[in-house]
């Protein structure tokens, strides 16, 4: 393990989450981002960085009552946040600011305030050869290549449907979670189709909500209320364009997780047999497949059965999506600031559902349809 | 109802004018050979701007796909189709499979197919995909 040059100090979700009539895209990131300063115990005359993602840095600052020096405003999907992180961590590193904030809200359900993502507008690329033949959101497009996947490795679709079952696990121990009650593999086969072969319980909820994160140096890390959680690798790596599914050299095997993920590993001096926890962002249910088989968990082909036989279960060896997920917990468009939350609360042992003994925890998350990935490795301890 | 038709760019036209008279058009580069799409006028492989427009042969294969069951407002409200295909020529599309029942059985990975144009608006005729003739599918590219 490296010596960590960074840590997050402070982080916390909006006050409510799932159905949040009151609040727009815009009041959602400065309640989360209220709250992650409180956590953090500082003001806003001391945050020098500010990165949100699709609203101007600029109009959050000036919300906020924040004049920063450093901004980041990355905006390629749902790891965006993710992103950030890694951002931040090298603009402090870079002396170019101390402390950042990273602010994320949206109103995914309500659909109040704006912006609200137009992926294709008239012209774009997008709109010429990906939205005129038919794509009715996310669920019809990242879902893609999994025909295939299914084909190629000779899986059938109830393996797309024991993360859905497994994350349910987890989310009924989580009183946060918008979805609690148990659900069978049965359950989530016989629930209305979406777009073969993915039914209503494979894909992730909508809901309104958000958080922040407050990221500094590891060396002023230990003067902050909660115990740091340092942030020992990082990687990023782009695929294609956000709706390119068709573009992804192997769509099976996507380059981009496995250059992500050894971005990480490398940062951090780990490898996978030294993560305790793991986040996989789950727009839908074979999201987790290919992060488990990129980032290097599973051979490829092999993560629905590591799944279905229990690994990522509670108990299992490799605690996954301990929150419930986007399947299960809440899911706003962009996911990428939940996982992160989520792995901060196991790293401080605050988890609703709480993980024996985390020292180490990874999140990886997507952006657009295999479009861009984030690699985070993070850990309650640093040589 | 109408689905809605795309908005063509001056670097895009030249694909929509084929389509317009039933051909499927790609770029090729000139020095690297490169086919490629979406259009561009430059090579992404190694950005030479030698790239010459050309009339594909319009056969592909079934790469992959979903059967949407919840189409978009502007479309009809049956299941439909979302595909990547592969076309004889190298680059995948997305695209709809067209003239055969709208269901996994029929739906095989790996069929043959050919491209076939549907009526969008007086100028935009869009490329979709039609299972192949017998005849056109056992030669290679
Ligand atoms: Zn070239």
């Amino acid at each position: 393990m490296k010596r960590a040059s960074t840590a997050i100090v402070g982080a916390a979700e909006t006050t409510d989450l799932g159905v949040i009539p009151h609040l727009s895209n815009l009041g959602l990131n400065a309640d989360a981002a209220l709250n992650a300063l409180a956590d953090a115990g500082l003001k806003p005359k001391d945050i020098d960085g500010l990165a949100c993602g699709y609203l101007n840095p600029a109009d959050v600052g000036e919300y906020l009552g924040i004049y920063p020096v450093w901004t980041d405003n990355t905006s390629v999907g749902g790891c965006s946040w993710m992103i950030m992180v890694r951002h931040a961590m090298a603009a402090i590193e870079a002396g170019l600011c101390k402390t950042v904030l990273i602010t994320h809200g949206e109103s995914g359900r309500s659909q109040i305030g704006g912006p609200h993502y137009d992926f294709a507008l008239p012209g774009t690329l997008a709109d010429q050869f990906e939205y005129v033949y038919g794509w009715s959101g996310a669920a019809t497009m990242f879902t893609l290549p999994v025909a295939r996947y299914l084909h190629e490795f000779g899986i059938g679709e109830d393996l797309l449907a024991y993360p859905a079952v497994v994350q349910r696990q987890w989310a009924a121990r989580n009183p946060r979670a918008a979805r609690k009650n148990p659900i069978t593999v049965d359950d989530v086969l016989n629930s209305p189709m979406i777009a073969w072969p993915f039914r209503r319980l494979m894909c992730c909820l909508v809901s309104d909500g958000g958080g922040a994160l407050v990221v500094t140096s590891a060396e002023r890390a230990k003067d902050f209320p909660h115990n740091p959680v340092y942030i020992l690798g990082a990687g990023e790596a782009y695929e294609t364009s956000l709706s390119g599914v068709a573009r992804v050299r192997d769509p099976l095997r996507p380059e981009f997780i496995r250059t992500s993920a050894e971005l990480a590993f490398s940062t951090a001096g780990l490898a996978c047999s030294d993560i305790d926890h793991l986040m996989v962002y789950d727009a839908f249910s074979h999201c987790p497949l290919y992060g488990l088989e990129g980032l290097g968990f599973c051979a490829y082909g092999e993560a629905g059965d590591f799944i279905r036989e229990g690994n990522t279960a509670p108990g299992g060896r490799l605690p996954m999506n301990t929150n419930g997920g986007g399947l299960s917990y809440a899911h706003s468009g962009s996911y990428g600031i939940f996982l992160m939350q989520e792995a901060v609360r196991q790293l401080r042992g605050t988890a609703a559902a709480q993980v024996p003994d985390v020292k180490t925890s990874l999140c990886h998350g997507w952006g657009g349809f295999f479009s861009a990935c984030a690699t985070l490795i993070l850990s309650n301890e640093t040589p | 109802m109408t689905k809605r038709p795309p908005t063509p760019t001056p670097e895009t036209q030249p694909y929509w004018d084929g389509a317009k008279v039933g051909e499927l058009r790609l770029q090729r580069c000139a020095d690297c050979g490169d086919a490629y799409s979406p259009p561009r006028p430059f090579c992404p492989a190694c950005h030479s701007r030698d790239v010459r427009w050309f009339k594909a042969s319009g056969r592909a294969t079934l790469y992959s796909y979903v059967i949407n069951h919840r189409p978009r407002a502007d479309w009809p409200r049956q299941p439909h189709s979302i595909a990547i295909v592969e076309l004889a020529e190298g680059p995948r599309l997305v695209s709809n499979i067209v003239g055969i029942p709208q269901t996994p059985a029929d739906l095989k990975i790996d069929m043959p197919l050919q491209v076939v144009f549907e009526k969008l608006s007086d100028d935009i005729y869009l490329p979709v995909f039609a299972p192949a003739a017998p005849s056109v599918t056992v030669d290679n590219p």
